[in-house]
This record gives structure tokens, C-alpha cells and sequence, in this order.
């Protein structure tokens, strides 16, 4: 394990880990690794989408092509299955891009996680943090956006009135309108902020497990205790590898499902 | 760690990354699964269609068939029927021909046997009055010769 870029103690590792890449102080502060390695997965979304829409086969898909339509027709039925078939034409991109983008910003959890930081502490770069879905900012940016167009979504669908409606009548009816107002501020509300905070807490304890567990060895020299922590460290990395694949697939599915959820509620007529 | 300029920065990160997924993945790839989805339904359809015409063609195939047997034998029928009728015809004026011509040469025969029988009668006439002569030497009146002849022809 590359531990010589911090050589401190314990919580100074982790803390480094846990430090972005920034220009700025306070609220103008611009995460660049977040922004870079989020735009780079992106842009290789777009590449491969590129490379399959340049030899696109209706007879004979080849490879990547089936596995594309693969994952088309798997977010196409999950949407069919929350909105029948007249979904608004963003949605489909939209959940598509979220299954995409954030498993493979998720996926940056599986590099070990002293690689990237260790290189580019080589190249004179001080911080380094890969998972750009363990920045709260990326998670929240994708909530609010998927917020706002519920938001939009349930006005036109509902109307104005309807919307506001739904806020004082929702759930006891018409006599108890400040706590019908309060109680479903915050059932809407929830629904972004769980939907970030849920991606970027998985995430974040993902990496911050993958840190203890290089703790296990930091600093350590050549010794016989070694002989213990080695291959304790190399099964316990691997077992939470193990794990996370699934984690990091289930909470990039779990966001694009709730999303879908989300805007297939928005646009259920008021039942009150 | 905490919300900043860069949640701003994401955020515009991500709805361009909608807008490129949608152009380059999304709206092709299903474009082109919704043709695909389309031409089978088509071919399915097209296939069921020529099932369903396969079968009535060789309904109507069985049926002209069948026509064209009927047909067949009812003009073996009339043909039989008209060539006994042209045999009956034939023998019939086979028949008729035949007695005519019979009976012309029954006619031609009796025509022949009275010219004989009068050639006959006339020599025997000349030879008998040649015979007379000769036997009474001498010249017979007109009256007796008359008499003698009739007496002669009565006699054949």
C-alpha cells in the first residue's frame, strides 16, 4: 500500500483521503477531481455511445451494441412499469444517464485507493479524491435536478391550483391545513435529500471502509506482525470489493429507480 | 465537504450529460429497436397474411380442380353421346345407301333382261320368218306372213 504520501498518523490519512482537489475557500469552493473525473466518465459514456451509434445494425448488433440495448430495454420496462407508456420523452435519458454515469462514478470506488492519490501526489498534485459520488455535490446536483422536474412535472400535470392544493389537503383532509402544509413540505422535500444523501453516505462509508482497511498495514515495516495483517488486509479488501460491486450497482439502480418513482408520482392525477 | 460552487458545476455537468446520452445513445439505439420492433411485427403479420392466403388458394385450387373434372367428364359424356349418335347416323344412311343401291341394280337388271328378251323375241321373229321362208320356198302373202308371225310370237 502507497503510504508515503502521508506517513502521519491514522486520521491525518483518512482526512487527506477525504479532502477534494479545490480552488476557492467556502462556498466558492470548485472541487476540480470531483468535476474532472465525472466529466471524464461522461465523456466516455459518450464515446462508447458514439462508437455504437457508428456501426448501428438493426439485422446483426454486434456486442456492444447488445449490450446497450440490453440496458435500453432494462430502463425502458422500468419506466413502463411506473408509467405505462406515455412517459415524457426526457425521462428515458435521464434515468438512462443516471444508471450510466453514476455506476461508473461509483465504480471509481473500486480503484485502490491509494493508486490515483499516490500517482498524483507523483505529479505534484497534493490531493486526490477519484469517487466523484462521494462529493455531495454531485449527488445533490443530480436530486435537485430530478426535484425540479417533479416540481415541473406535477404542475403541469395536476395545474397550479392542483400542486397547491396537494400541500394543504394531502394527507388529513381539508381541517388540518398548517399541518397538511408542514407535513408535506417535508415528504417532498425528503425526496431529494434522501435520494442524495442515501447515493452519497453508500459511497462515502464505501470509501472510508476501503481506508481502514489500507489502515490495517499504514506505515507498517517489515515484521512479523506483518505476516498476520498482510493477508488479513489482502481477504478483507477483497471481500468488500466483492460487496460493493453490489453496492455500487444497486445504489446507481436504486437512484434512476426512485427518479423514475419520483416524476411517475408527480404524475398521478389527485386522487383527494 | 460541504455544498458549494461545485454542486452548480454538477449540476450543469449533468443535464448536458442527459443531452448526450439522449443524442448519441438514447434516441438512435431506440429508434432503431423501435424499427426493428416494427419490421417483425411486420414480418409476423406478413407471414400470418401468406398463411392465410396459401390456404385460400389451394381452397380455390381444390375447387377449380374439381371444376375443371366435372367439366371434363361431362364432355367425355356429350362426346359419347354424339359419336353413337354419328355411328346410329351413319349406319343408318349406310343402310339406306345401300337398298338404293340395290335396288338400282335390281332395276338396271330387269332393265337388262326385257332389252334382252326383246332382242331376243325380234331375232327369233327374223330367224322364224327366214326358217318359213326357206322351209315353203315360196313368197308368203302379206296376209299369211302376218298371221304366221303372230301366230309365232304368241307361241314364245
Amino acid at each position: 500500500m502507497a503510504t508515503e504520501n502521508t506517513g502521519g498518523s491514522p486520521v491525518e490519512y483518512i482526512q487527506h483521503h477525504l479532502t477534494n482537489l479545490h480552488v476557492g475557500e467556502g462556498f466558492w469552493q470548485l472541487n476540480i477531481d470531483t468535476l474532472v473525473f465525472s466529466v471524464l466518465l461522461g465523456a466516455l459514456i459518450v464515446f462508447v455511445a458514439m462508437r455504437i451509434g457508428s456501426r448501428l445494425r438493426a439485422e446483426t448488433p454486434n456486442g456492444l451494441q447488445n449490450a446497450a440495448e440490453g440496458v435500453l430495454e432494462f430502463v425502458d420496462e422500468q419506466i413502463r412499469d411506473s408509467f405505462g407508456s406515455k412517459a415524457p420523452k426526457i425521462i428515458a435519458p435521464l434515468a438512462l444517464t443516471i444508471l450510466l454515469w453514476v455506476w461508473l462514478m461509483n465504480f471509481m470506488d473500486l480503484i485502490p485507493v491509494d493508486l490515483l492519490p499516490a500517482v498524483a501526489s507523483g505529479l505534484g498534485i497534493e490531493y486526490l479524491k477519484i469517487v466523484p459520488t462521494t462529493d455531495l455535490n454531485t449527488t445533490l446536483a443530480m436530486a435537485l435536478f430530478v426535484f425540479a422536474l417533479t416540481i415541473y412535472y406535477s404542475i403541469k400535470v395536476k395545474g397550479l391550483g392542483g400542486y397547491i392544493k396537494m400541500f394543504l389537503f394531502h394527507p388529513f383532509g381539508k381541517f388540518l391545513i398548517p399541518i397538511n402544509v408542514v407535513m408535506t413540505a417535508i415528504d417532498e422535500l425528503a425526496k431529494p435529500i434522501s435520494l442524495a444523501l442515501r447515493l452519497f453516505g453508500n459511497m462515502f462509508a464505501g470509501e472510508l471502509v476501503f481506508l481502514l482497511i489500507a489502515l490495517l498495514t499504514l506505515g507498517a515495516s517489515i515484521s512479523a506482525s506483518l505476516l498476520i495483517w498482510f493477508p488479513l488486509q489482502v481477504v478483507l479488501d477483497m471481500a468488500w470489493i466483492a460487496f460493493h460491486i453490489l453496492v455500487i450497482t444497486l445504489q446507481a439502480f436504486i437512484f434512476m429507480v426512485l427518479t423514475i418513482v419520483y416524476l411517475g408520482m408527480a404524475h398521478i392525477q389527485d386522487d383527494h | 465537504m460541504s455544498i458549494s460552487i461545485t454542486l452548480v458545476a454538477q449540476l450543469i455537468a449533468f443535464v448536458a450529460m442527459i443531452w448526450l446520452v439522449n443524442k448519441y445513445l438514447w434516441a438512435p439505439l431506440s429508434a432503431l429497436m423501435e424499427a426493428r420492433r416494427k419490421k417483425i411485427a411486420d414480418g409476423l403479420s406478413a407471414s400470418e397474411r401468406g398463411k392465410h392466403e396459401l390456404k385460400l388458394a389451394q381452397e380455390r385450387s381444390t375447387e377449380l380442380l374439381r371444376e375443371a373434372k366435372d367439366k371434363a367428364n361431362d364432355i367425355i359424356a356429350q362426346a359419347n353421346t354424339r359419336s353413337n349418335q354419328i355411328l346410329e347416323e351413319a349406319r343408318e344412311n349406310a343402310k339406306t345407301e345401300a337398298e338404293r343401291i340395290v335396288a338400282q341394280a335390281n332395276a338396271e337388271i330387269d332393265r337388262e333382261v326385257n332389252r334382252a328378251k326383246e332382242e331376243l323375241r325380234a331375232q327369233v321373229a327374223d330367224v322364224a320368218a327366214t326358217g318359213a321362208e326357206r322351209i315353203l320356198k315360196r313368197e308368203v302373202t302379206d296376209k299369211d306372213h302376218e298371221s304366221a308371225i303372230s301366230d309365232l310370237i304368241a307361241r314364245i
